[in-house]
Protein backbone atom coordinates (compact mmCIF):
# COMPACT_ATOMS: atom_id res chain seq x y z
CA UNK A 1 0.00 0.00 0.00
CA UNK A 2 1.25 3.45 -0.85
CA UNK A 3 1.29 5.98 1.94
CA UNK A 4 1.80 9.73 1.68
CA UNK A 5 5.45 9.45 2.67
CA UNK A 6 6.09 7.12 -0.24
CA UNK A 7 5.19 9.77 -2.80
CA UNK A 8 8.01 11.68 -4.41
CA UNK A 9 6.99 14.75 -6.41
CA UNK A 10 9.59 16.12 -8.80
CA UNK A 11 8.95 19.44 -10.50
CA UNK A 12 11.09 19.76 -13.61
CA UNK A 13 10.67 23.52 -13.43
CA UNK A 14 13.16 23.37 -10.54
CA UNK A 15 14.83 19.94 -10.76
CA UNK A 16 17.00 18.93 -13.71
CA UNK A 17 16.16 15.93 -15.86
CA UNK A 18 19.55 14.41 -15.04
CA UNK A 19 18.80 14.63 -11.33
CA UNK A 20 15.37 13.09 -11.87
CA UNK A 21 16.81 10.10 -13.72
CA UNK A 22 19.65 9.70 -11.21
CA UNK A 23 17.23 9.69 -8.29
CA UNK A 24 15.10 7.05 -10.00
CA UNK A 25 18.18 4.93 -10.66
CA UNK A 26 19.42 5.36 -7.09
CA UNK A 27 16.01 4.47 -5.68
CA UNK A 28 16.00 1.28 -7.76
CA UNK A 29 19.34 0.24 -6.27
CA UNK A 30 19.07 1.51 -2.72
CA UNK A 31 15.32 1.58 -2.13
CA UNK A 32 13.14 4.64 -1.87
CA UNK A 33 9.70 5.95 -2.73
CA UNK A 34 7.56 3.70 -4.88
CA UNK A 35 5.24 6.35 -6.23
CA UNK A 36 6.64 9.25 -8.26
CA UNK A 37 4.90 12.23 -9.77
CA UNK A 38 6.76 14.31 -12.34
CA UNK A 39 5.51 17.82 -13.06
CA UNK A 40 6.22 20.29 -15.89
CA UNK A 41 7.81 17.96 -18.46
CA UNK A 42 7.20 20.58 -21.20
CA UNK A 43 8.34 18.29 -23.98
CA UNK A 44 11.72 17.45 -22.41
CA UNK A 45 13.57 14.43 -23.80
CA UNK A 46 14.69 11.24 -22.05
CA UNK A 47 12.49 11.49 -18.96
CA UNK A 48 12.38 8.45 -16.66
CA UNK A 49 14.71 6.39 -18.82
CA UNK A 50 16.61 3.25 -17.88
CA UNK A 51 14.54 2.53 -14.79
CA UNK A 52 15.07 -0.84 -13.16
CA UNK A 53 12.58 -0.83 -10.29
CA UNK A 54 8.91 -1.53 -9.64
CA UNK A 55 7.84 2.10 -9.34
CA UNK A 56 4.56 3.75 -10.22
CA UNK A 57 5.43 6.93 -12.09
CA UNK A 58 3.03 9.55 -13.34
CA UNK A 59 4.19 12.30 -15.71
CA UNK A 60 1.84 15.26 -15.83
CA UNK A 61 2.02 16.76 -19.31
CA UNK A 62 3.47 16.27 -22.80
CA UNK A 63 6.92 14.69 -23.06
CA UNK A 64 9.73 14.77 -25.64
CA UNK A 65 11.80 12.00 -27.19
CA UNK A 66 12.53 8.56 -25.70
CA UNK A 67 10.34 8.89 -22.61
CA UNK A 68 10.62 5.82 -20.38
CA UNK A 69 13.10 4.19 -22.73
CA UNK A 70 14.59 0.85 -21.69
CA UNK A 71 12.03 0.58 -18.90
CA UNK A 72 12.20 -2.44 -16.59
CA UNK A 73 9.50 -3.25 -14.04
CA UNK A 74 8.14 0.29 -13.60
CA UNK A 75 4.58 1.30 -14.46
CA UNK A 76 4.70 4.71 -16.09
CA UNK A 77 1.74 6.84 -17.07
CA UNK A 78 2.11 9.92 -19.24
CA UNK A 79 -0.88 12.22 -18.90
CA UNK A 80 -0.39 13.86 -22.25
CA UNK A 81 1.28 13.23 -25.60
CA UNK A 82 4.66 11.56 -25.95
CA UNK A 83 7.37 12.43 -28.49
CA UNK A 84 9.43 10.20 -30.77
CA UNK A 85 10.49 6.79 -29.45
CA UNK A 86 8.43 6.58 -26.28
CA UNK A 87 9.20 3.30 -24.50
CA UNK A 88 11.98 2.40 -26.92
CA UNK A 89 13.49 -0.94 -25.98
CA UNK A 90 11.10 -1.46 -23.08
CA UNK A 91 12.00 -4.69 -21.26
CA UNK A 92 9.07 -5.11 -18.85
CA UNK A 93 6.55 -3.15 -16.80
CA UNK A 94 4.12 -0.85 -18.58
CA UNK A 95 3.80 2.57 -20.19
CA UNK A 96 0.42 4.23 -20.62
CA UNK A 97 0.15 7.34 -22.80
CA UNK A 98 -3.19 9.08 -22.38
CA UNK A 99 -2.72 11.26 -25.47
CA UNK A 100 -1.00 10.55 -28.78
CA UNK A 101 2.41 8.99 -29.34
CA UNK A 102 4.80 10.24 -32.01
CA UNK A 103 6.93 8.11 -34.35
CA UNK A 104 8.60 4.83 -33.39
CA UNK A 105 6.50 4.18 -30.30
CA UNK A 106 7.95 1.18 -28.37
CA UNK A 107 10.64 0.69 -31.02
CA UNK A 108 12.67 -2.52 -30.47
CA UNK A 109 10.66 -3.22 -27.29
CA UNK A 110 11.51 -6.60 -25.78
CA UNK A 111 8.71 -7.01 -23.25
CA UNK A 112 6.10 -5.25 -21.14
CA UNK A 113 2.95 -3.43 -22.23
CA UNK A 114 2.60 -0.06 -23.97
CA UNK A 115 -0.88 1.47 -24.21
CA UNK A 116 -1.68 4.57 -26.27
CA UNK A 117 -5.15 6.01 -25.68
CA UNK A 118 -4.92 8.25 -28.77
CA UNK A 119 -3.09 7.68 -32.05
CA UNK A 120 0.46 6.54 -32.63
CA UNK A 121 2.15 7.93 -35.72
CA UNK A 122 4.49 6.22 -38.17
CA UNK A 123 6.70 3.22 -37.39
CA UNK A 124 4.86 2.22 -34.24
CA UNK A 125 6.51 -0.97 -32.93
CA UNK A 126 9.35 -0.85 -35.45
CA UNK A 127 11.61 -3.85 -34.90
CA UNK A 128 9.59 -4.89 -31.85
CA UNK A 129 10.99 -7.97 -30.12
CA UNK A 130 8.34 -9.09 -27.66
CA UNK A 131 6.63 -5.96 -26.38
CA UNK A 132 2.82 -5.87 -26.40
CA UNK A 133 1.37 -2.63 -27.77
CA UNK A 134 -2.27 -1.53 -27.71
CA UNK A 135 -3.15 1.63 -29.63
CA UNK A 136 -6.76 2.70 -29.12
CA UNK A 137 -6.67 5.06 -32.08
CA UNK A 138 -4.83 4.79 -35.41
CA UNK A 139 -1.22 3.95 -36.26
CA UNK A 140 0.79 5.63 -39.01
CA UNK A 141 2.67 4.15 -41.96
CA UNK A 142 5.30 1.43 -41.62
CA UNK A 143 4.08 0.28 -38.23
CA UNK A 144 5.51 -3.06 -37.04
CA UNK A 145 8.27 -2.74 -39.66
CA UNK A 146 10.61 -5.73 -39.23
CA UNK A 147 8.63 -6.75 -36.16
CA UNK A 148 10.14 -9.92 -34.68
CA UNK A 149 7.83 -10.98 -31.87
CA UNK A 150 5.21 -9.58 -29.52
CA UNK A 151 1.77 -8.16 -30.29
CA UNK A 152 0.49 -4.96 -31.88
CA UNK A 153 -3.20 -4.19 -31.38
CA UNK A 154 -4.71 -1.29 -33.33
CA UNK A 155 -8.28 -0.38 -32.43
CA UNK A 156 -8.49 2.22 -35.21
CA UNK A 157 -6.94 2.20 -38.69
CA UNK A 158 -3.41 1.36 -39.81
CA UNK A 159 -1.39 3.37 -42.32
CA UNK A 160 0.46 2.12 -45.38
CA UNK A 161 3.01 -0.74 -45.38
CA UNK A 162 1.80 -2.35 -42.17
CA UNK A 163 4.12 -5.12 -40.97
CA UNK A 164 6.66 -4.72 -43.76
CA UNK A 165 9.32 -7.46 -43.58
CA UNK A 166 7.63 -8.90 -40.51
CA UNK A 167 8.92 -11.97 -38.65
CA UNK A 168 6.64 -13.47 -36.00
CA UNK A 169 4.69 -10.62 -34.42
CA UNK A 170 0.88 -10.87 -34.16
CA UNK A 171 -0.89 -7.78 -35.48
CA UNK A 172 -4.58 -7.16 -34.83
CA UNK A 173 -6.38 -4.25 -36.52
CA UNK A 174 -10.02 -3.33 -35.99
CA UNK A 175 -10.32 -0.65 -38.69
CA UNK A 176 -8.97 -0.42 -42.20
CA UNK A 177 -5.43 -1.09 -43.32
CA UNK A 178 -4.20 1.32 -45.96
CA UNK A 179 -1.74 -1.24 -47.24
CA UNK A 180 0.22 -4.30 -46.11
CA UNK A 181 4.01 -4.31 -46.34
CA UNK A 182 6.17 -6.98 -47.95
CA UNK A 183 5.44 -10.47 -46.62
CA UNK A 184 2.63 -9.31 -44.31
CA UNK A 185 -0.70 -11.06 -44.91
CA UNK A 186 -4.10 -11.43 -43.30
CA UNK A 187 -4.30 -14.59 -41.21
CA UNK A 188 -6.93 -16.62 -39.44
CA UNK A 189 -8.03 -15.51 -35.98
CA UNK A 190 -7.72 -18.76 -34.03
CA UNK A 191 -8.75 -19.44 -30.43
CA UNK A 192 -5.25 -18.74 -29.20
CA UNK A 193 -5.36 -15.33 -30.88
CA UNK A 194 -8.81 -14.55 -29.54
CA UNK A 195 -7.56 -15.21 -26.03
CA UNK A 196 -4.43 -13.16 -26.55
CA UNK A 197 -6.36 -10.23 -28.05
CA UNK A 198 -9.06 -10.40 -25.36
CA UNK A 199 -6.42 -10.35 -22.62
CA UNK A 200 -4.72 -7.28 -24.12
CA UNK A 201 -7.95 -5.36 -24.76
CA UNK A 202 -8.88 -5.93 -21.15
CA UNK A 203 -5.44 -4.99 -19.85
CA UNK A 204 -5.55 -1.77 -21.86
CA UNK A 205 -9.14 -0.96 -20.94
CA UNK A 206 -9.99 -0.77 -24.62
CA UNK A 207 -13.65 -0.59 -25.57
CA UNK A 208 -13.54 -3.07 -28.43
CA UNK A 209 -14.66 -6.61 -29.14
CA UNK A 210 -12.35 -9.40 -30.24
CA UNK A 211 -14.53 -10.32 -33.22
CA UNK A 212 -14.20 -6.84 -34.70
CA UNK A 213 -10.51 -7.40 -35.41
CA UNK A 214 -8.59 -8.98 -38.24
CA UNK A 215 -5.23 -10.61 -37.69
CA UNK A 216 -2.14 -9.99 -39.80
CA UNK A 217 1.19 -11.74 -39.69
CA UNK A 218 4.13 -13.06 -41.65
CA UNK A 219 3.68 -15.09 -44.83
CA UNK A 220 7.18 -16.41 -44.01
CA UNK A 221 8.28 -16.14 -47.61
CA UNK A 222 10.86 -13.45 -46.99
CA UNK A 223 12.93 -14.52 -44.04
CA UNK A 224 12.92 -18.30 -44.17
CA UNK A 225 15.42 -20.26 -46.19
CA UNK A 226 14.01 -21.56 -49.43
CA UNK A 227 15.20 -25.12 -50.09
CA UNK A 228 15.03 -24.46 -53.83
CA UNK A 229 18.01 -22.16 -53.37
CA UNK A 230 20.21 -24.83 -51.74
CA UNK A 231 22.08 -25.26 -55.00
CA UNK A 232 23.36 -21.70 -54.78
CA UNK A 233 25.77 -22.70 -52.00
CA UNK B 1 19.28 17.77 -37.87
CA UNK B 2 17.80 21.25 -37.94
CA UNK B 3 15.06 22.99 -36.01
CA UNK B 4 12.00 24.68 -37.44
CA UNK B 5 9.49 26.93 -35.71
CA UNK B 6 6.51 28.91 -36.96
CA UNK B 7 3.86 31.06 -35.35
CA UNK B 8 0.67 32.42 -36.88
CA UNK B 9 -1.26 35.05 -34.92
CA UNK B 10 -5.03 34.89 -34.62
CA UNK B 11 -5.38 37.92 -32.30
CA UNK B 12 -3.93 41.47 -32.22
CA UNK B 13 -2.24 40.62 -28.89
CA UNK B 14 -0.28 37.76 -30.42
CA UNK B 15 0.60 39.94 -33.43
CA UNK B 16 2.02 42.58 -31.07
CA UNK B 17 4.06 39.96 -29.18
CA UNK B 18 5.00 37.75 -32.13
CA UNK B 19 8.78 38.20 -31.78
CA UNK B 20 8.69 37.81 -28.01
CA UNK B 21 6.77 34.55 -28.48
CA UNK B 22 8.83 33.21 -31.38
CA UNK B 23 12.24 33.89 -29.79
CA UNK B 24 11.89 31.30 -26.98
CA UNK B 25 10.63 28.77 -29.54
CA UNK B 26 13.74 29.38 -31.65
CA UNK B 27 15.99 29.31 -28.60
CA UNK B 28 14.58 25.91 -27.64
CA UNK B 29 15.62 24.55 -31.06
CA UNK B 30 19.20 25.80 -30.52
CA UNK B 31 20.63 22.34 -29.92
CA UNK B 32 18.98 20.98 -33.08
CA UNK B 33 20.83 23.66 -35.04
CA UNK B 34 23.76 25.50 -33.49
CA UNK B 35 25.43 26.58 -36.79
CA UNK B 36 23.16 29.41 -37.86
CA UNK B 37 19.70 30.83 -37.34
CA UNK B 38 17.18 32.88 -39.22
CA UNK B 39 13.64 34.18 -39.23
CA UNK B 40 11.07 35.56 -41.63
CA UNK B 41 8.53 38.03 -40.27
CA UNK B 42 5.49 39.29 -42.13
CA UNK B 43 4.64 42.81 -40.99
CA UNK B 44 4.05 46.41 -41.94
CA UNK B 45 2.83 45.71 -45.48
CA UNK B 46 3.81 48.54 -47.79
CA UNK B 47 1.23 50.35 -49.96
CA UNK B 48 0.60 49.28 -53.54
CA UNK B 49 3.34 50.36 -55.90
CA UNK B 50 6.02 50.02 -53.23
CA UNK B 51 8.50 47.22 -52.57
CA UNK B 52 10.06 46.23 -49.29
CA UNK B 53 13.54 44.71 -49.45
CA UNK B 54 15.60 43.11 -46.70
CA UNK B 55 19.26 43.64 -47.51
CA UNK B 56 22.45 42.29 -45.98
CA UNK B 57 26.08 43.37 -46.04
CA UNK B 58 28.98 41.53 -44.43
CA UNK B 59 30.34 44.83 -43.07
CA UNK B 60 28.34 45.70 -39.94
CA UNK B 61 29.23 49.38 -40.46
CA UNK B 62 28.00 49.48 -44.04
CA UNK B 63 26.53 52.89 -44.94
CA UNK B 64 22.86 52.02 -45.41
CA UNK B 65 21.79 55.67 -45.50
CA UNK B 66 23.81 56.20 -48.68
CA UNK B 67 22.04 53.25 -50.30
CA UNK B 68 18.69 54.60 -49.15
CA UNK B 69 19.52 58.03 -50.57
CA UNK B 70 20.33 56.53 -53.94
CA UNK B 71 17.13 54.52 -53.96
CA UNK B 72 15.15 57.59 -53.04
CA UNK B 73 16.75 59.65 -55.80
CA UNK B 74 15.95 56.91 -58.31
CA UNK B 75 12.36 56.21 -57.26
CA UNK B 76 11.10 58.92 -54.93
CA UNK B 77 9.76 58.57 -51.42
CA UNK B 78 10.76 55.73 -49.13
CA UNK B 79 10.12 54.74 -45.54
CA UNK B 80 13.60 55.01 -44.16
CA UNK B 81 15.99 52.29 -43.14
CA UNK B 82 15.20 49.71 -40.47
CA UNK B 83 18.50 48.26 -39.33
CA UNK B 84 18.88 44.96 -37.49
CA UNK B 85 22.37 43.53 -37.10
CA UNK B 86 24.01 43.63 -40.52
CA UNK B 87 20.62 43.62 -42.25
CA UNK B 88 18.50 46.59 -43.26
CA UNK B 89 14.94 46.95 -44.50
CA UNK B 90 14.34 49.56 -47.20
CA UNK B 91 11.15 50.50 -49.00
CA UNK B 92 11.33 51.70 -52.60
CA UNK B 93 8.52 53.40 -54.47
CA UNK B 94 8.70 51.04 -57.41
CA UNK B 95 8.04 47.43 -58.34
CA UNK B 96 10.09 44.52 -57.05
CA UNK B 97 12.03 43.91 -60.27
CA UNK B 98 13.15 47.52 -60.51
CA UNK B 99 14.03 47.76 -56.81
CA UNK B 100 16.07 44.53 -56.84
CA UNK B 101 17.69 45.45 -60.15
CA UNK B 102 18.73 48.82 -58.78
CA UNK B 103 20.38 47.23 -55.70
CA UNK B 104 22.18 44.63 -57.82
CA UNK B 105 23.46 47.29 -60.20
CA UNK B 106 24.51 49.93 -57.69
CA UNK B 107 25.49 47.77 -54.73
CA UNK B 108 26.66 44.39 -56.05
CA UNK B 109 28.17 43.55 -52.65
CA UNK B 110 24.79 43.86 -50.95
CA UNK B 111 22.76 40.63 -50.73
CA UNK B 112 19.00 40.70 -51.14
CA UNK B 113 17.46 38.50 -48.46
CA UNK B 114 13.82 39.06 -49.34
CA UNK B 115 11.52 41.16 -51.50
CA UNK B 116 7.80 41.77 -51.34
CA UNK B 117 5.18 43.79 -49.54
CA UNK B 118 5.36 42.38 -46.02
CA UNK B 119 8.22 39.88 -45.73
CA UNK B 120 11.44 40.57 -43.81
CA UNK B 121 14.14 37.90 -43.61
CA UNK B 122 16.99 38.01 -41.10
CA UNK B 123 19.60 35.26 -40.91
CA UNK B 124 23.15 34.82 -39.71
CA UNK B 125 25.72 32.20 -38.75
CA UNK B 126 26.34 31.41 -35.10
CA UNK B 127 24.32 30.25 -32.13
CA UNK B 128 20.59 30.98 -32.24
CA UNK B 129 20.66 32.72 -28.85
CA UNK B 130 23.27 35.17 -30.15
CA UNK B 131 21.20 35.71 -33.28
CA UNK B 132 18.10 36.48 -31.21
CA UNK B 133 20.04 39.12 -29.31
CA UNK B 134 21.93 40.67 -32.23
CA UNK B 135 18.81 41.03 -34.33
CA UNK B 136 16.57 41.99 -31.39
CA UNK B 137 14.03 39.38 -32.47
CA UNK B 138 11.87 39.84 -29.37
CA UNK B 139 10.98 43.39 -30.46
CA UNK B 140 9.52 42.27 -33.79
CA UNK B 141 5.76 42.19 -34.24
CA UNK B 142 3.88 40.79 -37.21
CA UNK B 143 1.04 38.65 -38.47
CA UNK B 144 3.10 35.45 -38.74
CA UNK B 145 6.71 34.36 -38.60
CA UNK B 146 8.97 31.41 -39.41
CA UNK B 147 12.28 30.49 -37.83
CA UNK B 148 15.08 28.02 -38.40
CA UNK B 149 18.14 26.74 -36.56
CA UNK B 150 20.64 24.99 -38.82
CA UNK B 151 22.92 22.02 -38.35
CA UNK B 152 24.68 22.05 -41.69
CA UNK B 153 24.97 18.80 -43.64
CA UNK B 154 24.91 19.67 -47.32
CA UNK B 155 26.92 22.86 -47.70
CA UNK B 156 29.01 25.56 -46.04
CA UNK B 157 27.93 27.47 -42.95
CA UNK B 158 27.46 30.96 -44.37
CA UNK B 159 24.84 33.69 -44.10
CA UNK B 160 23.64 32.89 -47.62
CA UNK B 161 23.43 29.20 -46.75
CA UNK B 162 21.25 29.89 -43.71
CA UNK B 163 17.47 29.62 -43.73
CA UNK B 164 14.89 31.00 -44.53
CA UNK B 165 15.42 31.02 -48.29
CA UNK B 166 13.39 33.44 -50.34
CA UNK B 167 11.34 31.70 -53.02
CA UNK B 168 9.82 34.78 -54.62
CA UNK B 169 7.93 37.88 -53.60
CA UNK B 170 6.69 37.50 -50.01
CA UNK B 171 7.54 33.80 -50.14
CA UNK B 172 10.13 31.83 -48.22
CA UNK B 173 10.95 28.34 -47.03
CA UNK B 174 12.68 26.71 -44.08
CA UNK B 175 13.72 23.07 -44.27
CA UNK B 176 14.69 20.22 -41.99
CA UNK B 177 16.14 17.30 -43.90
CA UNK B 178 18.34 16.75 -46.92
CA UNK B 179 17.58 16.45 -50.61
CA UNK B 180 19.41 13.84 -52.66
CA UNK B 181 18.60 15.04 -56.18
CA UNK B 182 19.54 18.69 -55.67
CA UNK B 183 22.50 18.65 -58.08
CA UNK B 184 20.48 17.48 -61.09
CA UNK B 185 17.54 19.66 -60.13
CA UNK B 186 19.84 22.69 -59.79
CA UNK B 187 21.20 22.12 -63.32
CA UNK B 188 17.66 21.87 -64.68
CA UNK B 189 16.58 25.04 -62.89
CA UNK B 190 19.68 26.93 -64.03
CA UNK B 191 18.71 26.11 -67.60
CA UNK B 192 15.33 27.67 -66.77
CA UNK B 193 17.08 30.85 -65.66
CA UNK B 194 16.88 30.39 -61.88
CA UNK B 195 20.01 31.75 -60.18
CA UNK B 196 21.66 30.23 -57.10
CA UNK B 197 23.99 31.81 -54.54
CA UNK B 198 25.16 28.63 -52.80
CA UNK B 199 25.55 24.85 -53.20
CA UNK B 200 22.84 24.37 -50.59
CA UNK B 201 20.13 21.76 -51.18
CA UNK B 202 17.37 23.86 -49.63
CA UNK B 203 18.16 26.71 -51.99
CA UNK B 204 17.35 24.25 -54.79
CA UNK B 205 13.96 23.52 -53.21
CA UNK B 206 13.43 27.28 -52.96
CA UNK B 207 14.49 27.68 -56.61
CA UNK B 208 12.17 24.86 -57.62
CA UNK B 209 9.22 26.59 -55.94
CA UNK B 210 10.22 29.92 -57.48
CA UNK B 211 10.25 28.27 -60.91
CA UNK B 212 6.88 26.52 -60.49
CA UNK B 213 5.22 29.68 -59.22
CA UNK B 214 6.78 31.68 -62.06
CA UNK B 215 5.33 29.17 -64.53
CA UNK B 216 1.87 29.87 -63.14
CA UNK B 217 1.35 27.08 -60.61
CA UNK B 218 -0.62 27.85 -57.45
CA UNK B 219 1.08 27.36 -54.09
CA UNK B 220 -0.78 24.07 -53.61
CA UNK B 221 0.22 22.84 -57.07
CA UNK B 222 3.80 23.86 -56.31
CA UNK B 223 3.83 21.88 -53.07
CA UNK B 224 2.26 18.87 -54.80
CA UNK B 225 5.05 19.24 -57.35
CA UNK B 226 7.59 19.01 -54.52
CA UNK B 227 6.20 15.59 -53.62
CA UNK B 228 6.76 14.46 -57.22
CA UNK B 229 10.09 16.10 -58.03
CA UNK B 230 12.08 16.39 -54.81
CA UNK B 231 13.90 13.27 -53.69
CA UNK B 232 15.03 13.11 -50.09
CA UNK B 233 13.88 13.95 -46.61
CA UNK B 234 12.09 17.10 -45.75
CA UNK B 235 9.81 18.87 -43.41
CA UNK B 236 9.11 22.24 -45.03
CA UNK B 237 7.53 25.30 -43.52
CA UNK B 238 6.58 27.73 -46.28
CA UNK B 239 5.82 31.36 -45.55
CA UNK B 240 3.39 33.29 -47.76
CA UNK B 241 2.11 36.87 -47.68
CA UNK B 242 -0.98 35.79 -45.73
CA UNK B 243 0.03 32.69 -43.83
CA UNK B 244 2.13 29.56 -43.80
CA UNK B 245 2.02 25.96 -44.99
CA UNK B 246 3.60 22.73 -43.72
CA UNK B 247 4.66 19.80 -45.89
CA UNK B 248 6.47 16.57 -44.98
CA UNK B 249 7.89 14.06 -47.44
CA UNK B 250 6.00 10.74 -47.89
CA UNK B 251 8.32 8.85 -45.52
CA UNK B 252 8.23 11.62 -42.89
CA UNK B 253 11.46 10.85 -41.05
CA UNK B 254 11.92 14.47 -40.06
CA UNK B 255 9.82 15.53 -37.12
CA UNK B 256 6.99 18.07 -37.02
CA UNK B 257 4.38 19.04 -34.46
CA UNK B 258 1.43 21.36 -34.97
CA UNK B 259 -0.64 23.01 -32.26
CA UNK B 260 -3.59 25.37 -32.41
CA UNK B 261 -5.52 27.49 -29.92
CA UNK B 262 -8.01 30.35 -30.38
CA UNK B 263 -5.02 32.72 -30.19
CA UNK B 264 -2.38 31.11 -32.41
CA UNK B 265 -1.24 28.29 -34.66
CA UNK B 266 2.26 26.99 -33.99
CA UNK B 267 4.53 24.59 -35.83
CA UNK B 268 7.80 23.21 -34.52
CA UNK B 269 10.21 20.34 -35.00
CA UNK B 270 9.60 19.36 -31.40
CA UNK B 271 6.87 20.00 -28.87
CA UNK B 272 9.29 21.61 -26.41
CA UNK B 273 9.33 24.74 -28.58
CA UNK B 274 5.54 24.91 -28.52
CA UNK B 275 5.61 24.32 -24.75
CA UNK B 276 7.11 27.82 -24.35
CA UNK B 277 3.88 29.41 -25.65
CA UNK B 278 1.11 30.62 -23.34
CA UNK B 279 -1.78 28.16 -23.46
CA UNK B 280 0.33 25.36 -25.00
CA UNK B 281 -0.90 22.74 -22.54
CA UNK B 282 -4.49 23.24 -23.62
CA UNK B 283 -3.72 23.52 -27.33
CA UNK B 284 -4.95 20.95 -29.84
CA UNK B 285 -1.66 19.27 -30.65
CA UNK B 286 -0.99 16.79 -33.45
CA UNK B 287 1.60 15.44 -35.82
CA UNK B 288 1.11 16.40 -39.47
CA UNK B 289 0.65 13.35 -41.72
CA UNK B 290 3.19 12.60 -44.44
CA UNK B 291 2.71 14.00 -47.97
CA UNK B 292 -0.13 16.21 -46.78
CA UNK B 293 -0.33 19.98 -47.13
CA UNK B 294 -1.45 21.93 -44.07
CA UNK B 295 -1.97 25.67 -44.45
CA UNK B 296 -3.30 28.67 -42.60
CA UNK B 297 -4.17 32.02 -44.10
CA UNK B 298 -5.10 35.34 -42.63
CA UNK B 299 -8.68 36.16 -43.54
CA UNK B 300 -8.61 38.98 -46.02
CA UNK B 301 -10.55 41.95 -44.62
Amino acid sequence: MTTATDIEVIDLAVTSRRELNQRLHDAAKQGGPTYWRILNPKGAHALAVGIDGAFDIEIEGHTGYYTAGMNKLAHIRINGNAGVGVGENIMSGSIHITGNASQACAATGCGGLVVVDGDASSRCGISMKGVEIVVKGDVGHMSAFMAQSGVLVVCGDAGDSLGDSIYETHIYVRGTVEGLGADCVEKELKDFHRQELGRLLEAAGADAKVDEFKRYGSARRLYTFNIDNAGEY
Amino acid sequence: MCGIVGLFAKTPEVEANLGAMLAPMLHEMGDRGPDSAGVAFYRDAVPAGHTKLTLQHDDPDFDWSALRKGLKEAYGADKGVGRRGNHAVVVAHTDANAAQGWVEEHHPDVKIMSAGEAIEIYKETGRPEAFIETFDITSLYGTHALGHTRMATESKVTTAGSHPFSTGLDLCIVHNGSLSNHASLRRMLQREGIRFQTLNDTEVAAGYMMWRLREGATLNETLEGCLEDLDGFYTFLIGTRDGFAVLRDPIACKPAVLAETDEWVAMASEYRSIATLPGAEKARTWEPAPATIYSWEKEKV
